[in-house]
């Protein structure tokens, strides 16, 4: 059985065969994770307004998810009439690549990890960028007001929080002198980054919520004004791959902070992947506090915000940065 | 200047919504699990009326078939009042007490206008029924009923 094993892994080569497993090994995280953080913030979100939240299905509502999954993969396929066909079903696929992709680089343990590439931070912040173009490509082909309110609003605010995600992540990648999500880990083995760069972690953590659209961003899908937003005429399995979106990019920026400012899978005695999923499921349940605690922004709160605070505050943070480190 | 203290206000009020929102995730849930649990029912809760027992009688309700409540339903949903006299009783007793409860808003001057308060609101808050006679309640019989289950 080994044998055979070993024959097939040096016929096709131990980089296919690694990233075969890796993405498999991905897709189960992702499928878990976000099966696990709807289950998660219905539950937050009732003990936060004194419910108990979901609490039928299984004990303590745990398989509430996975009846609810079921049910949205029974659903019909509806497909509204004068929609953009081509658009309209390349959305919710679309939305799904960024995501698997950025996967691939995040460190999950010293040697748990599918690829590490040299520009590993580079890679997730393009590839993250793409999930604004799939909300574009949603709201337009949908042929629906709300939709195209939601995804002008989408666009408008990713481009203007975008800025200030990678102008915070500069500073970290010159103390670490690499764009390696690996080498940045390994450079905090004394100290933290969060500890060297709170501004830069705050900022990172704002941004990273503007970039998720979740409260108290969530102006492309701001249910009391827009319906649903950009995913206003998706039902059945088509929204709820952007329910998954939403879910794993929730885990993504978490993970990225906690790689980045938290010393990503350091930590004593217990493995390092237990270290890596601790910190970033406390960073996830903090973007879960905040949805339940903060109303939603204006837009021109919105984007002053970016423009006017974070933007200028970000520049004077890498400012520093060099200056401190040329010195 | 302004401008920065406005900041450092707005990340203090943050910081406070959070501890709201944090103190009330560890306090303990205040709703109520239907199906599995109940409320107790305040006492003046208004649910359709019941006859009340006549404490020197307990075979009869006070009730003495006089008619007030009827004439003074302002939906007539009191129907059918009927009684009879008992050997070696001076009042009516009632055999019969139609109330419609599909037509009835509890508005309660049926219990107002009892001249011998045999008339009281019950606690049943949930009433249930396939059918529209389900509510035509018989509160002689439910009276019975009840005299029997206590």
């Amino acid at each position: 059985m080994c044998d055979t094993i070993i024959n097939i892994v040096n016929i096709v080569g131990k980089e296919v065969v690694r990233t075969v497993v890796g993405l498999i090994g991905v897709f189960i995280v992702v499928i878990g994770n976000a099966i696990m953080l709807t289950w998660a913030e219905r539950k937050v979100a009732g003990h936060m307004q004194r419910r108990i939240g979901p609490k039928e299905v299984g004990p303590f509502g745990l398989i509430q998810s996975f009846a609810d999954s079921v049910k949205l993969l029974g659903k019909e396929l509806l497909t509204p009439a004068n929609v953009e066909r081509p658009l309209y079903f390349l959305a919710p696929t679309l939305i799904f690549v960024p995501v698997l992709v950025t996967f691939v680089v995040i460190p999950f343990d010293g040697f748990l990890q599918v690829k590490d590439i040299n520009v590993g931070i580079l890679v997730i912040l393009a590839f993250s960028s793409l999930t604004v173009l799939s909300i574009l490509i949603a709201g337009w082909g949908s042929n629906n007001k709300y939709s195209l309110i939601g995804a002008v609003r989408s666009v408008a605010q990713n481009i203007a929080y975008e800025i200030p995600l990678l102008l915070s992540l500069l500073p970290i990648i010159f103390m670490a002198n690499s764009f390696s999500l690996r080498d940045v880990v390994e450079a905090q083995k004394g100290l933290w980054f969060v500890f060297y760069q709170p501004v830069a972690f705050l900022i990172f953590f704002v941004a990273s919520v503007a970039e998720t659209n979740r409260t108290p961003f969530d102006l492309p899908e701001a249910e009391s004004e827009l319906v649903a937003g950009f995913h206003t005429e998706y039902s059945g399995m088509r929204f709820s791959l952007f329910f998954l979106a939403e879910y794993t990019n929730m885990f993504i920026v978490s993970a990225i902070a906690v790689t980045f400012f938290l010393g990503g899978y350091q930590g004593p005695i217990l493995p390092g992947v237990v270290w890596f999923f601790m910190k970033t499921y406390v960073l996830v349940f903090v973007l879960l506090w905040f949805r339940w605690t903060f109303p939603r922004v204006r837009f021109d709160q919105l984007l002053n915000f970016s423009w006017k605070i974070l933007i200028p505050v970000s520049f004077l943070n890498l400012l520093v940065t060099g200056g401190i480190l040329k010195l | 200047m302004r401008v920065v203290a406005d900041i450092i206000k707005g990340a203090y009020s943050l910081i406070v919504g959070m501890g709201v929102t944090i103190r009330a995730f560890f306090s303990p849930v205040v709703t109520c699990q239907y199906p599995r649990e109940t409320i107790n029912i305040s006492p003046r809760f208004r649910s359709h009326t019941k006859l009340v027992g006549d404490p020197e009688n307990p075979d009869r309700t006070k009730c003495i078939v006089c008619g007030m409540c009827e004439r003074n339903c302002p939906s007539n949903s009191i129907k059918k009042i009927e009684g009879e006299k008992k050997e070696g009783e001076k009042k009516k007793t009632a055999t019969s007490y139609i109330l419609d409860f599909t037509t009835c808003s509890q508005c309660g001057i049926c219990v107002e206008s009892c001249p011998v308060d045999a008339l009281a609101f019950s606690s049943d808050y949930n009433p249930v029924g396939f059918r529209r006679e389900d509510f035509h309640y018989d509160l002689v019989k439910e009276y019975e009923k009840r005299k029997k289950t206590a």
